[in-house]
């Protein structure tokens, strides 16, 4: 195995200058030979490689879109080098043998670890408890139903009682389906549109549902894509009262409202919706106060011919491996809002605890993940760059600052902008 | 002056000025229409489309009449018997159309933006003749042209809209014309048919019809959409024309002489009654031919826009 030095690189979090020595595969304090190849980092900012506890690659079945290739090629362009794969795939990974499928697949040619995600419940039906057990002996690192929440209060209960046996992280997507049969946010901005909207109750109430759950089993839970206001307020109080219960959110819900929808431009539709500028700011204090654990991509890949469409007949989502480190800088960090040494801790360490990946840290021995940026370089994001099989992006003609110039998975460069 | 825009895609996009002069060369188209000879030159050598999605009788007749009147070459498609039928999609559609030199695209769509998807893909102007539960501007605007012939200005006029507020296009587009105009509105409808936010858009939410017709210079009912009704939003139609219709009694509360106006097509005894329908209040069949007059204006606004672009 190659043998890697980063030299002059400024460490994210210390501001030192640094020089990271990579061997095996794993970071170590010096090398046992001659570098196979030198880095100069300087200019450059070196973090852990980050992790995405959320996406959809779409393999199998709806290579179309996106594939495990594509995707994760798309991961490391954003300095992602562990992402983990929700299981709404053709078919459903609800069983050991896709699980496996999707590994195997991502062994050959993949470009930064996977993480499966298993379903919840068979087929994602929302009636019977998968084959979890199977499924984490094949590698999953958690289960859910994501874009099809649980509906059924019982069923839920079972599902936190069952995976608790394998010690599998439940991950689930709140949404009270009744109430949100709509393309975007519900509120004057909808009425005015003429769309459909969906309330912040709809996420709202599964959240608390969710919550007195895993409350009175004393187990854990964790929420997907938290977006509002309330929301956020509901698990930060039962944070306080000591639930175990951990969440994330998204760049767009942080840097994005409703009232980007005005154009019917589809790029700006996904599930949960854009809200209002107050809900985003309260996204922000989640993160600040630490209410909010994770900052995840939920990349979505659409075809072309399922986003370039009348505003309510196009499919929720959106791309997001490239945009995310960028995003969060420009919004978070540049702000002011939290420091980066903050930020970076929500797409890594964090998501990696929650599902025990051991990953996120630039400890010696640990699996050489690492990222460069470039903190200085403002730059606008295009259509002709995106390594995604997919272009719905909210973010093609944003003007970003902090561009990400080098991945390393696992010792092997995935990603290189330098050359 | 004339339009700004390419498209008539809602009354968001047009200013209180150009609103204005729709309604004034509309009160021109009118007296062509009521004259002995009708046939206009103005889209001669033109060509006009008519895309319909959904069932129309006023909206779309009176559009082709309108440019058949001004002389165009016109033609009409609709969802049964078009290719429509056999799955393809709005954009394919509307560049087949547009490739086939056509000047103005009148499309009516059951989804919200589907005009404004489209403007940016044609050449051909897009008319909004209805779009999801977005707007209907033509038809906000023959609703206001009736008001200005006859009040003479829209300016402090009060005006009430009652009924299925949620799905209605109708008024989404008065509210924001009317008050660009500077009258006021008035809303009533069960508190189901009420979308959050609307009072944002200008207007009053009332509590009751009668709070809403109180002292109105103009009353107007909505159609109860019972084909939009995904789930029962009132418990009956009996109930409904209990609380919500726009009785006799309540049409009094409105000032003596107030006008009634419905965009058509009514459900008898539902929003309101037959004989309210046909009282010497009732403008609702004015309001049909004031349809064609208004569309004849748009479609004139246009062109000479579509000219003016072609010499510069």
């Amino acid at each position: 195995m190659k043998r890697i030095e980063i030299k002059n690189a400024k460490h994210y979090a210390s501001g030192e200058k640094v020089t990271v020595y990579i061997e095996n595969g794993v970071f170590t304090d010096s090398l046992s030979g001659d570098a196979d190849e030198v880095i100069d980092a300087e200019g450059l900012t070196v973090f852990p490689g980050l992790v995405d506890m959320h996406c959809h690659l779409r393999e199998p079945g709806f290579e179309y879109r996106e594939d495990i290739k594509t995707g994760t090629k798309s991961a490391a362009k954003g300095g992602f080098t562990s992402v983990c794969c929700m299981p709404n795939t053709k078919p459903v990974c609800d069983n050991a043998a896709v699980v496996e499928g999707i590994l195997r697949k991502a062994e050959q040619v993949g470009s930064c670890n996977v993480f499966p995600i298993g379903a919840a419940s068979k087929g994602l039906e929302g009636k019977e408890i998968s084959e979890m057990g199977l499924m984490k002996e094949a590698g999953i690192v958690a289960v859910s139903d994501d874009g099809k929440p649980i509906a059924s209060a019982n069923l839920l209960k079972k599902v936190l009682e069952y995976a608790s046996d394998f010690d599998i992280p439940v991950l689930n997507h709140c949404e009270v389906m009744s109430l949100s049969e709509g393309a975007m946010n519900e509120g004057a901005i909808s009425t005015a549109l003429g769309l459909r909207g969906i309330p912040a109750i709809a996420e709202e109430i599964m959240i608390s549902r969710d919550i007195q759950t895993a409350e009175y089993l004393d187990m854990p839970i964790h929420i997907c894509h938290v977006s509002t206001r309330k929301g956020i307020e509901i698990i930060r109080q039962a944070k306080k009262r000591g639930v175990k219960v951990t969440c994330e959110t998204c760049p767009h819900y942080f840097s994005l409202t409703e009232e980007c929808c005005q154009t019917y431009d589809t790029n700006f539709k996904m599930n949960p919706p854009l809200r209002t500028e107050d809900d985003r700011l309260a996204v922000i204090e989640g993160l600040k106060d630490g209410t909010i654990d994770c900052i995840v991509t939920d990349h979505a890949p659409h075809h072309i011919d399922e986003k370039d469409l009348e505003f309510s007949l196009a499919n929720n989502g959106i791309i997001g491996f490239e945009t995310a480190f960028a995003v969060g800088y420009t919004y978070l960090v540049k702000t002011g809002s939290i420091s980066l040494a903050d930020m970076i801790k929500t797409m890594t360490t964090n998501p990696s605890n929650i599902l025990k990946l051991g990953r996120g840290t630039m400890d010696k021995g640990m699996p050489a993940d690492v990222m460069l940026a470039d903190l200085n370089e403002t730059f606008v994001y295009t259509k002709e760059e995106i390594l995604s099989k997919a272009e719905n992006s909210p973010y093609i003609g944003e003007e970003l600052t902090g561009r990400v110039k080098l991945t390393i998975a696992g010792g092997s460069i995935t990603y290189d902008e330098l050359r | 002056m004339g339009l700004r825009s390419k498209d008539l895609l809602g009354l968001k996009q047009l200013t209180a000025e150009e609103i204005m002069e729709i309604l004034d060369t509309a009160k021109m188209m009118k007296m062509v229409l009521t004259s002995g000879n009708k046939k206009t030159s103005h889209l001669q050598g033109k060509s006009v489309v008519t895309l319909f999605y959904e069932n129309s009788t006023r909206t779309r007749l009176s559009f082709e009449l309108a440019s058949k009147y001004m002389g165009s070459a016109s033609a009409n498609i609709t969802t049964s018997g078009s290719s429509v039928n056999k799955g393809e999609s709005l954009l394919d559609t509307a560049r087949t159309i547009d490739m086939m030199a056509t000047d103005i695209i009148i499309m009516r769509h059951s989804q919200s933006g589907a005009p404004h998807y489209l403007a940016p893909r044609v050449k051909a102007s897009i008319v909004n003749a209805g779009d999801g539960m977005n707007e209907h501007p033509t038809q906000a605007l023959l609703d206001m042209f009736t008001l200005y012939e006859k009040y003479g200005h829209i300016d402090g006029l009060k005006v009430a809209i009652c009924g299925d507020l949620y799905h209605s296009r109708v008024v989404r587009s008065n509210v924001i014309g009317l008050t660009k105009l500077g009258a006021t509105v008035s809303v009533a409808g069960p508190r189901t048919m009420v979308p959050v936010g609307l009072d944002k858009m200008g207007c009053t939410v009332c509590k009751s019809v009668a709070e809403a017709v109180k002292d109105a210079d103009a009353v107007m009912g909505l159609r109860v959409q019972l084909e939009r009704q995904q789930k029962s939003l009132f418990p009956s139609v009996a109930e409904y024309s209990r609380f919500y219709s726009i009785s006799e009694d309540i049409l009094k509360l409105a000032k003596p002489g107030a006008y009634l106006l419905h965009p058509g097509p009514c459900n008898h005894g539902v929003e309101l009654p037959t004989c309210v329908y046909d009282c010497d209040q009732s403008v609702i069949n004015e309001q049909v031919t004031n349809g064609v007059a208004v569309r004849m204006a748009v479609l004139y606004l246009l062109m000479a826009r579509r000219n003016q672009n072609e010499k510069n």
